[in-house]
């Protein structure tokens, strides 16, 4: 069992945990990511690390509820266990590795963060801030309310942008406006960007940065099982190339991703997840009818 | 009278019932059963059986208590060679190892040592018997990655010599492939592989699930750090491989690997767990071994019609021939000379069917099997919504690249001394498929078993 030391909400409906567990935190490297399991019958949720803390032995993880598992997480609270928390699995992000030290310094660096995608991509920024590096980064929400972890960026950052889609805050318009201003009206020059965030702008931010020629990493959430190489369900197409993104990723050249096939492949349980999520929420008191949960077979 | 060359008949649920739940598949025999198939053992004093089973079971002695009634002294027999043989009896091949080398099967049916070995593992957990307590702790401490079949063998056959065994798992549950790979219906995970695990903890095994060696611990800080005199890798084989067609990363297109680890380890074929599973109405396996017929009988008992799709034909199936005979018996078609070229997607990138060639075959190759060709012209497709591939497993390589000093062969399995389990590195050991690539239960359980005695003779030989 791994404890839950802190619980609670960042904003809106995204929720931030401190866990106890020493053997990740020992190891683990920004860029890397967790497998948590909830109890028994839950499945096996892969989430990427958002901050450690190596004395402590604890792991900051961040999510949003969107299906039955998450929806579970959301529901437990300080003092509460998860059953099963493994990691750190994948690959550090190359940004992060002493040996690559030298290369990143000579390097101007943006980071684009959007949504719940913005936490991972603290951890990175940390670990370059204390290696004497400060990048740029955008940090992209729907609204004023969805905005996180703004402090903690303006810690670490060099130049902090934050936009809304709605305009309630910072600049106005989605993080791919900014990247073109920022080159094309305000002067700057970047030779990499990193961005996480849902799949959908992972895509457009990567059209956007190619039209600038700036290479980009992407860090990739597919549907995972064991994450340790063996099922194989989280393969994604880099170039011409089948890669696993659980021992080969999680972060990839974004430039070569073939997002439409990935995100075609991320509805594969949708309606599986839906029945699910269905019998949590109405439990008993759901007997079919809905056409959905398969209830009344 | 009974046939004396004939095994006595073991009692299997009905195919159509069994197409349908995932029960057990095979009963196994009752006391009166297995007495009268005991009576069929000619006890030979050069047992062949004994050198058949790669763990060396005295067979003729535990048959001989089989015959006269004494069930649990037949335990105890199965126990000295054995940690597992519930699971034993029903997943090796017997009719290659022990039951293969019977001289009753030279005029007849070999003994049914296998369904006598499940009988016996059975009547001891009816009756909670558990193996012999372990000698005095020595106070060493060892290491054993993966609790899969041959980790759990030799994890068992050290804390029986008084080691202090800690075995470390990658994923949330013991057992390996014996509980995310065999599917319930040929290995019931509850009643059979829980309490062998619980057997082999009982012999005072630590397991820590949670733990994947090469990320979460190196194993030089197992050594140098958590105070490990010796490591057993038995991390089993890994990475799934795919035929690089067309159409592969649709959606509807999944590895055996994942395939079976959601229904089996997940358990998504039961409504109070959490796991989705795809339903498919119509599904292809690709492939012939084991794996192939485990994922194909598992598709089938969630409802779907099921191809089995392999190029070569029925006399080449590397899987068991009972393991055919029974996906036969409940329904599943097999597409034999029939090799994939192409996987067909809809507009939302969704399996809509596979397209196929026909194949004969041709002049023997490496392998002595005859080599499938294409007959040209030959496409036709097959009209399916789930494609299964299963065509074995690469090693994974979380272990070798993560520790020095670890050599691999060109197939990336860790060399390992056959009858020791030696590495190329000092204190470390191994074997089971991540050295022998995939195989079977047994011959992992066998590498477990003889790295156990090699693990001890360096011991020794080191605190001398």
């Amino acid at each position: 069992m791994y404890k839950i030391l802190e619980a609670g909400k960042l904003a809106g409906n995204i929720y931030q945990m401190v866990v106890e567990a020493p053997r990740v935190a020992k190891h683990c490297l920004p860029g890397q990511f967790v497998i948590v399991k909830a109890d028994e019958v839950g499945e096996r949720i892969p989430l990427t690390i958002c901050d450690y803390d190596r004395e402590a032995g604890t792991i900051t993880i961040v999510f949003m509820p969107i299906g039955a598992s998450t929806e579970k997480f959301a529901k437990l609270k300080a003092g509460d266990s998860f059953r099963d928390f493994v990691g750190p699995l994948g690959c550090p992000s190359e940004l992060c590795e002493e040996a690559n030290l030298e290369e990143t310094r000579k390097k101007k660096i943006l980071f684009v963060a959007g949504g719940v995608g913005t936490a991972p991509v603290y951890p990175q920024m940390k670990w370059l801030h204390e290696h004497g590096i400060d990048a740029d980064v955008i940090v992209g929400a729907k609204t004023k309310d969805l905005v996180i972890l703004e402090d903690k960026f303006k810690s670490v950052a060099g130049n902090l942008y934050v936009t809304t889609d709605d305009g309630s805050y910072g600049r106005s318009g989605m993080v791919t406006k900014v990247i073109e201003d920022l080159v094309t009206k305000e002067g700057k020059t970047y030779d990499h960007c990193v961005a996480i965030g849902p799949m959908i702008m992972m895509k457009f931010c990567c059209l956007t940065t190619k039209k600038f020629n700036i290479p980009t990493v992407v860090s990739m959430n597919p549907i995972m099982v064991d994450g340790t190489g063996m099922c194989g369900a989280c393969r994604v197409i880099v170039g011409d190339e089948v890669k696993f993104a659980c021992v080969d990723g999680p972060e990839f050249d974004g430039h070569k991703i073939d997002f439409d096939g990935a995100m075609k492949r991320q509805t594969l349980y949708k309606t599986e997840e839906g029945k699910a999520l269905l019998r949590l929420r109405e439990g008993e008191t759901h007997h079919g009818g809905c056409g959905n949960c398969g209830g009344d077979k | 009278m009974a046939d004396v060359l004939k095994k006595v008949p073991v009692r299997e649920q009905d195919p159509k019932v069994r197409a349908t739940n995932f029960d057990e598949v095979c009963l196994g025999y009752n006391k009166e059963e297995a007495m009268a198939e005991a009576e069929r053992c000619l006890h030979c004093k050069n047992a062949k059986c004994i050198q058949g089973c790669p763990v060396n079971i005295n067979i003729p002695d535990f048959i001989a208590e089989v015959k006269a009634g004494n069930f649990e002294e037949a335990y105890k027999v199965i126990s000295q060679s054995s940690a597992l043989p519930a699971i034993c009896g029903r997943v090796c091949p017997q009719e290659s190892q022990c039951e293969g080398k019977c001289i009753r099967g030279i005029k007849g049916e070999a003994v049914s040592i296998g369904k006598l070995e499940r009988f016996v593992a059975d009547w001891a957990r009816e009756n909670g018997i558990k193996p012999p307590a372990p000698a005095a702790k020595n106070g060493h401490k060892v290491a054993v990655i993966g609790s899969g079949p041959s980790g759990l063998t030799c994890a068992g056959d050290l804390a029986k010599l008084g080691y202090d065994v800690t075995i470390f798992e990658a994923l949330h549950e013991p057992g390996g492939v014996l509980v995310y790979g065999i599917p319930e219906f040929r290995l019931p995970k509850l009643d059979v592989v829980a309490k062998e695990v619980e057997n082999v903890k009982s012999l005072g095994v630590k397991i820590e699930t949670n733990v994947i060696i090469g990320k979460s611990v190196k194993i030089d800080e197992l050594l140098d750090e958590e105070g490990f005199e010796a490591v057993f890798i038995g991390s089993g084989a890994g990475l799934p491989m795919f035929m690089g067609i067309p159409g592969e990363t649709a959606k509807g297109v999944f590895s055996a690997n994942e395939f079976l680890t959601r229904n089996n380890l997940m358990k998504a074929f039961r409504d109070d767990y959490d796991t989705p599973i795809v339903h498919g109405k119509k599904v292809a396996v690709v492939g012939g071994g084991n794996v192939a017929m485990d994922a194909a009988r598992t598709a089938l008992r969630l409802g779907a019609e099921v191809h089995i799709v392999y190029r070569r034909s029925e006399a080449e199936l590397p899987a068991r021939a009972e393991e055919v005979h029974h996906a036969k018996e409940e329904g599943i078609i097999f597409d034999l000379l029939t090799n994939p070229k192409e996987i067909l997607v809809d507009e939302n990138d969704a399996v809509a069917g596979i397209r196929c060639i026909r194949m004969e075959l041709g002049e023997p190759d490496a392998s002595g099997r005859r080599r499938p060709v294409e007959i040209p012209g030959s496409e036709f497709d097959i009209d399916v919504d789930t494609v299964i591939m299963s065509l074995g497993t690469s090693p994974n390589p979380l272990i070798s690249s993560t520790t020095i000093g670890l050599d691999t062969n060109k197939r990336k399995c860790i060399i390992a001394d056959e009858t020791t389990g030696q590495t190329s590195k000092d204190g470390v050991f191994a074997g089971g498929d991540a050295v022998t690539g995939a195989a079977t239960v047994i011959l992992a359980m066998g590498a477990g078993k003889a790295a156990a005695k090699g693990i001890d003779e360096f011991l020794k030989a080191k605190n001398n």
